[in-house]
C-alpha cells in the first residue's frame, strides 16, 4: 500500500432535487486492487459509478485519476485518461450484429492514441474480443443481431466494449445481474485474466458470494453514505452492515 | 423435372455472405439494378422531359438533396425543422458573391456550398446541447429570424433581393449538373452512413451515452454531420440562385422545410434512397395538382395522409422488401 493512488475520491456529493442521493464519500484505490461496492438498492452505487465517470455532474467533491484532476473533465475525455464502465441496464443496438456492436469503442479516439494512428480491421478485433469474452467463434455467435441474443451474452458484450478501450481502470456496474450461476461463473475467469494483466477494477454487485471470492476489499453503502471499508469477512462483521443489509434484506 | 420456388438472392447468399460469388448474369443484374436504374433514369429524364418539366425535375433535385441533408441530420440524432436556414444562406452566399465581387457561378456555387455549410454549423453550435423537439423548434425559428433581419436592416437588397445574378451556360448544363450532385451525394452518404463512421453518427441518435462512453466527443460528430447537411442544403440555394437569377427572401421560406421532410418521410427516412424516391414522387405530384387550383393543397395533403397510413415504412422500405423476395424457379431432383 505504498503506491500512490490510481484513484481518489474525496468527499463525493450528489443531490437530486431534496434527494441526497450521495454524501461525502472518499477512498482511494491502489493500482492492481479489485474493490466491490456493495449497498442496498438505492444507497448510491450507480451514482458513485456516475459522479466518477461524470456521466453525471457532482453537486460537490473531486476525482483525482493518475494523480490529476478529473472531475471538471466532459465524460469523454475521462474514458480517454483510461476509465471504462459498463452499465448496469444494458442497451446495445438491437438491430446491429453483436460484433457491429464493437466499432464504436473501436473507433474511439483512445484506439488512435495507443496505437499511434494505426488501426487494424475493426471488423477483426471486435471479433477477436468477443471471444474473449466467451463469444464462440465457431458457432457464429458474433453475427447474430443484440436483439436476439440472452442477457448473459449481452452483459459480455458489455464486458467486452470496455476492453477495447484497453483501460487502466474498469467500472463495472453489476455485471452479474440477471445472469444464472454458470453465466457468473463463466464470465469469472473473465474478470480474473484483466487482473492479471495488472489492471485495477470496481465492481458494483448484489451478487455477494461471487463478488467476495475474487474481491481485495469491499466498500458498502447505505443511504448514500460509506459505512465501512476493508476487508470482505471484516466488514460483514461490521454491525452497521449488518443491520443496514438484514435490515433490508429481512425486512 | 420438379420445380420449387426460391429467391433469387438465395444462392448469393449461400454461396457467401460478405463476397459476393455471382454465376450469372441474372445474378450480376439483380445486384447492380439497384445501383444501375438511378443513373439511368437521371441520366435520360433530362433529353425525354418537355421544357416545363424540365424545370420541374431541378425543383425535384433540390427536394431531393434538402431531403437528403435532412435525413444525415436526422440519423444523428437532430431533427431539422429548417431546411430553409441551409437554402438561404447558400442562396445569399453565392447571390452577394457574384452581385459584389461578380465572382462566376463556377466558383459561387462551390464556394457558397462549404461557407454555407460553415455558417449554418455554426449558427446552430450553441444548440447543439439541445435535445429532441427543442433543437427542431430553434431550426424552425431562425430562417423567420434571418428574413426579418434582411428585411429590417436593408442588407443584400433587403425586400428587393439581388436580381440579375450570372446565369448557367444552359439548361443542359443546370439539368446535369443537378443530377450529376444529386447522384454523387446520394451514392456518396450512403456509403459514408454505412462504414464505421456512419456507425457513429447513427449511434449518436440510437444511445448517446454508449457513444460517449467510446470517449468519442458527440458534439464534434453532431457539428460535422450539421456541416455535411448544412453544405449540401447550401450548395441547393446557391444553385436555385444561378437558375433563377435572383435571390432574395424567399429562399427563407417554409416551403424549402417542409417539403424535403414529406419527401423523406413518404419515401422512408433512414436510407437516403428514401429521400431521394419521395422527391420524385411528391414534387412531380405537387406539380400535376395544378389544374385543380384551390383545391391542390388539399389532394395534396390527402395523397400524403394516405401515403403515411398505406406505407408507414415509406415507399423505399416496402421496394427494398419485396425486391428481397423476388423469386425465381429452380429444379428441385427427384
Ligand atoms: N437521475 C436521477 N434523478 C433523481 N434521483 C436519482 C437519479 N439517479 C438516482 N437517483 C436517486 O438516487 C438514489 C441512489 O440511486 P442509485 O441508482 O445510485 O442506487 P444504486 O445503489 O445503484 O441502486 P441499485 O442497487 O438499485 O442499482 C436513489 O434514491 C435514486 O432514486
Ligand atoms: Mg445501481
Amino acid at each position: 500500500m505504498t503506491d500512490a493512488p490510481i484513484l481518489s475520491v474525496s468527499e463525493l456529493s450528489k443531490n437530486f432535487g431534496g434527494v441526497r442521493a450521495l454524501n461525502q464519500v472518499s477512498f482511494d484505490l491502489q493500482p492492481g486492487e479489485l474493490l466491490g461496492v456493495i449497498g442496498p438498492n438505492g444507497s448510491g452505487k450507480t451514482t458513485l459509478v456516475n459522479l466518477i465517470t461524470r456521466f453525471v455532474k457532482p453537486t460537490s467533491g473531486e476525482v483525482f485519476f493518475k494523480g490529476k484532476k478529473i472531475s471538471h473533465l466532459p465524460p469523454y475525455k475521462i474514458v480517454r485518461l483510461g476509465i471504462a464502465r459498463t452499465f448496469q441496464m444494458v442497451k446495445p443496438f438491437y438491430q446491429l450484429p453483436a460484433y457491429k456492436n464493437m466499432i464504436i469503442p473501436l473507433y474511439s479516439p483512445r484506439m488512435r492514441q495507443l496505437a499511434g494512428g494505426h488501426y487494424g480491421d475493426r471488423d477483426a478485433m471486435a471479433l477477436d474480443l468477443l471471444e474473449e469474452v466467451g463469444f464462440e467463434r465457431d458457432a457464429h455467435v458474433a453475427y447474430k443481431t443484440a436483439g436476439a441474443l440472452p442477457q448473459g451474452y449481452l452483459k459480455r458484450l458489455e464486458l467486452a466494449k470496455a476492453l477495447a478501450l484497453q483501460p487502466d481502470l474498469f467500472i463495472l456496474d453489476e455485471l452479474f445481474s440477471g445472469l444464472s450461476l454458470a453465466e457468473v461463473a463463466s464470465i469469472v475467469p473473465i474478470i480474473e485474466k484483466i487482473r492479471m494483466a495488472g489492471k485495477t477494477i470496481i465492481m458494483i454487485e448484489h451478487r455477494l458470494k461471487e463478488l467476495f471470492r475474487i474481491a481485495d476489499r469491499v466498500i458498502v453503502m447505505n443511504y448514500g453514505e460509506k459505512i465501512a471499508d476493508g476487508p470482505a469477512e471484516a466488514v460483514m462483521e461490521d454491525e452497521a452492515v449488518k443491520s443496514a443489509y438484514l435490515g433490508t434484506e429481512a425486512g | 423435372m420438379k420445380k420449387r420456388k426460391e429467391r433469387i438472392d438465395r444462392g448469393i447468399k449461400a454461396r457467401s455472405s460478405d463476397i459476393f460469388a455471382l454465376l450469372s448474369w441474372r445474378e450480376m443484374l439483380y445486384l447492380a439494378a439497384p445501383r444501375l436504374l438511378p443513373v439511368i433514369v437521371c441520366l435520360l429524364l433530362p433529353l425525354l422531359l418537355g421544357p416545363y418539366w424540365q424545370k420541374v425535375l431541378l425543383s425535384v433535385a433540390v427536394v431531393a438533396l434538402l431531403a437528403i441533408s435532412w435525413d444525415i441530420l436526422a440519423q444523428t440524432g437532430m431533427v431539422s425543422l429548417g431546411q430553409a436556414l441551409f437554402f438561404g444562406v447558400g442562396a445569399y452566399c453565392s447571390g452577394a458573391m457574384n452581385h459584389y465581387w461578380g465572382l462566376s457561378p463556377v466558383l459561387t456555387i462551390p464556394i457558397a456550398s462549404l461557407l454555407g455549410g460553415l455558417i449554418c454549423t455554426l449558427i446552430l453550435l450553441p444548440v447543439l446541447r439541445l435535445r429532441g423537439i427543442y433543437f427542431s423548434m430553434v431550426t424552425l425559428i431562425i430562417p423567420l429570424i434571418l428574413v426579418r433581419i434582411v428585411e429590417a436592416t436593408k442588407i443584400f437588397g433587403g425586400t428587393e433581393g439581388l436580381s440579375g445574378m450570372t446565369p448557367l451556360p444552359s439548361t443542359w448544363f443546370e439539368l446535369y449538373l443537378s443530377m450529376a450532385v444529386l447522384l454523387a451525394v446520394l451514392f456518396g452518404f450512403r456509403r459514408m452512413m454505412d462504414s464505421d463512421y456512419g456507425l457513429v453518427l447513427k449511434g449518436i441518435n440510437d444511445n448517446d451515452r454508449s457513444v460517449i462512453n467510446a470517449g468519442i466527443n458527440i458534439y464534434w460528430f453532431k457539428a460535422q454531420s450539421l456541416f455535411i447537411a448544412g453544405a449540401i442544403g447550401a450548395f441547393c440555394g446557391a444553385f436555385m440562385t444561378h437558375v433563377y437569377m435572383f435571390v432574395g427572401m424567399p429562399v427563407f421560406a417554409l416551403d424549402y422545410s417542409i417539403l424535403p421532410i414529406a419527401a423523406a418521410v413518404v419515401g422512408g427516412p433512414g436510407t437516403l434512397a428514401g429521400a431521394t424516391l419521395g422527391a420524385f414522387i411528391l414534387v412531380p405530384m405537387s406539380e400535376a395538382l395544378r389544374g385543380f387550383g384551390g383545391l391542390r393543397i388539399v389532394l395534396y395533403g390527402v395523397f400524403l395522409v394516405v401515403f403515411i397510413v398505406a406505407l408507414p415504412e415509406g415507399i423505399f422500405h416496402y421496394i427494398q422488401r419485396k425486391y428481397h423476395q423476388i423469386e425465381r424457379w429452380v429444379e428441385v431432383d427427384k
